[in-house]
């Protein structure tokens, strides 16, 4: 199927002499996770403002639903819902009015009942009547998606969606998101987080000062980047040089006195390695395995760091 | 159905009910301004009449400015916390978002006023005004409300965190003391009293002193209302372009 949700050629947006986005195309097919990861600054509420009608793009053609954002804003914004990186919750509020004030927006019929279900679709019911000032930051998440909800977007906007959330909160929002996409819904979402991009997207775009600098599925851009190695070190240059003589396929790295050996990081091909360490009385003081993460993928595709590298 | 203006403004009013220190501020901050200058310097300052009848029109404009700080920091939280984006992609329209805040803008000013006026009358305040003269006078007061308040909205847009935006309603909260207000600007130094004398809220305090008197001036009276479709005009303006502008 190639019926495509969103589609962005050339888009570009600058803010007074500052360009943000640089010439952006990319293509997401209904029904998919679509994942645009870039560090803080990159661009990307810039282009879900411009994705949302939000803000106006200075060059390019976006279109939406199959409409064009710049002409046709109202059908677009008919056909998405946006959640923005700030939960944005009404605080005097409690969930449900929240919930209720959506539903009174879109001039909805049976709201109780839809404003009933999403609370425990969310997991909210008990805190429906609270209000949301006493709410943790992974309910307001919660409420924020939810009031998203509530006039049943095909294609969801979801601007950083777990920043500043705890891992549980994190893995919650993570199943959410599966299951709205399981039902059919569209999912537009950016993170700085790659391990975010790995489990949720089927494709990955990686955004780096206004410009797309990779696209494809996780396992495409993993596949850019050395792939899976054990890493021996050794004590002495001396244990080092008879180590390569007797593994001849590893790379040293004389530096940090490592080999690096390419293994499928299986424990068959590790013990067959530790076997020919032994059977030369070679000691490693250290072997780790290394799988190749979308962190390394980042530094490979722009050459610099991520912020989230530190985490 | 219900109208996307009337869903707005009764979001509002849950606002002002759930957050009562908001208008607290707004409510007793000029009725102790009025206590403070109709007691303690009342008497120092020789004004021609009893100073309550001077002080009274002065500290009703008082009362709306002090209920703007409120009114910014509620319109700017909207905006900086994303709700105005969630309105904006569901096609609510600025009419809505923004007419509901100068709506319950312009209520928490007439309450602050209802309660100011139910003081300055214990204290002897003693008008002589006419039916007539109070519905002109209450049109004034609403007319100021509306007219500040949106251009109290356009500040609250355009701050960047609610406490710039409270602060960037200090000066209109300062404005009237530098006015004829609590003092005639014949009164004044040279420099301040020529500012007094021009200033907006001048002839817009003249004309509240007028009509309560019972003898309203024309001329004020057109001044007056020219100052605030003008101050209307520039705040209306200036929240629409931030509101359509700023994502």
């Amino acid at each position: 199927m190639t019926d495509l949700a969103i589609t962005a050629s050339g888009l570009r947006k600058a803010y007074q002499d500052k360009t943000v986005l640089d010439g952006v195309d990319l293509d997401v097919e209904a029904g998919t996770v679509f994942s645009l990861l870039g560090p803080n600054g990159a661009g990307k509420t810039t282009a879900v403002n411009v994705l949302t009608t939000l803000a106006k793009a200075d060059g390019g053609t976006v279109r939406v639903a199959g409409h064009d954002v710049a002409t046709e804003a109202k059908a677009v914004r008919a056909a998405i819902g946006v959640t923005g990186q700030f939960a944005a919750v009404d605080e005097l509020l409690t969930g449900r009015e929240n919930l209720q004030l959506m539903v009174d927006l879109h001039r909805g019929r049976g709201g109780d009942r839809v404003v009933g279900e999403l609370l425990e679709r969310f997991d909210l019911v008990e805190s429906a009547k609270k209000p949301v000032s006493t709410y943790s930051g992974g309910m307001r998440r919660k409420l924020d998606l939810a009031m998203t909800l509530v006039g049943n977007p095909r294609i969801l906007f979801l601007d950083e969606p777990t920043t500043g959330l705890d891992p549980r909160s994190r893995r919650t929002m993570w199943s959410i998101v599966r299951d709205l996409v399981a039902d059919g819904v569209t999912v537009f979402l950016t993170t700085q987080y790659l391990e975010e991009a790995d489990h949720l997207a089927d494709r990955i775009a990686v955004l780096d000062q206004g410009r797309l600098v990779a696209q494809g599925t996780s396992d495409e851009l993993k596949r850019r980047i050395p792939g899976t190695h054990v890493r021996l070190r050794f004590t002495t240059a001396g244990e080092l040089d008879a180590a390569a003589r007797v593994l001849t396929d590893a790379t040293r790295d004389d530096e940090a006195m490592a080999l690096r050996v390419p293994s499928d990081g299986g424990t068959k091909s590790l013990r067959s390695l530790l076997d020919r360490l032994d059977e030369y009385a070679l000691a490693a003081e250290e072997l780790s395995v290394h799988t190749p993460d979308l962190d390394d993928v980042f530094l490979a595709l722009t050459g610099h760091t991520t912020e989230v590298l530190a985490r | 159905m219900k109208s996307h203006s009337m869903v707005m403004l009764r979001r509002n009013f849950k606002h002002i009910a759930r957050n009562p220190m908001s208008i607290f501020n707004a409510i007793l901050m000029p009725v102790v301004i009025m206590l403070m200058f109709v007691y303690m310097f009342g008497d120092a300052f020789d004004v021609g009449v009893n100073y309550v009848d001077y002080a009274t029109p002065g500290l009703m404009l008082l009362a709306v400015c002090y209920g703007l700080g409120a009114t910014a920091i509620a319109v700017n939280s909207d905006m900086t916390k994303g709700i105005i984006n969630r309105f904006k992609v569901m096609d609510v329209s600025r009419g809505a978002v923004l007419t509901g805040h100068v709506v319950a803008s312009v209520l928490t000013n007439l309450v602050a006023i209802a309660a100011l006026l139910g003081v300055a009358f214990l204290l002897g305040f003693e008008p002589a005004a006419g039916l007539l003269d109070w519905l002109g006078a209450v049109g004034v007061v609403v007319l100021l409300g509306f007219a500040t308040g949106w251009l109290t909205i356009a500040l609250g847009l355009a701050a960047k965190t609610p406490e710039t935006a409270g602060l960037a309603s200090v000066p209109l909260i300062m404005l009237p003391f530098f006015s004829s207000a609590i003092v005639p600007a014949g009164k004044m130094g040279p420099g301040l009293k020529q500012f007094a004398e021009y200033q907006p809220f001048t002839p817009i305090i003249e004309t509240l002193r007028g009509l309560l008197n019972g003898t309203p001036a024309t001329g004020t009276l057109i001044a007056a209302l020219a100052w605030c479709a003008g101050i209307a005009v520039v705040g209306y303006l200036w929240a629409s372009s931030t509101f359509k502008k700023r994502a």
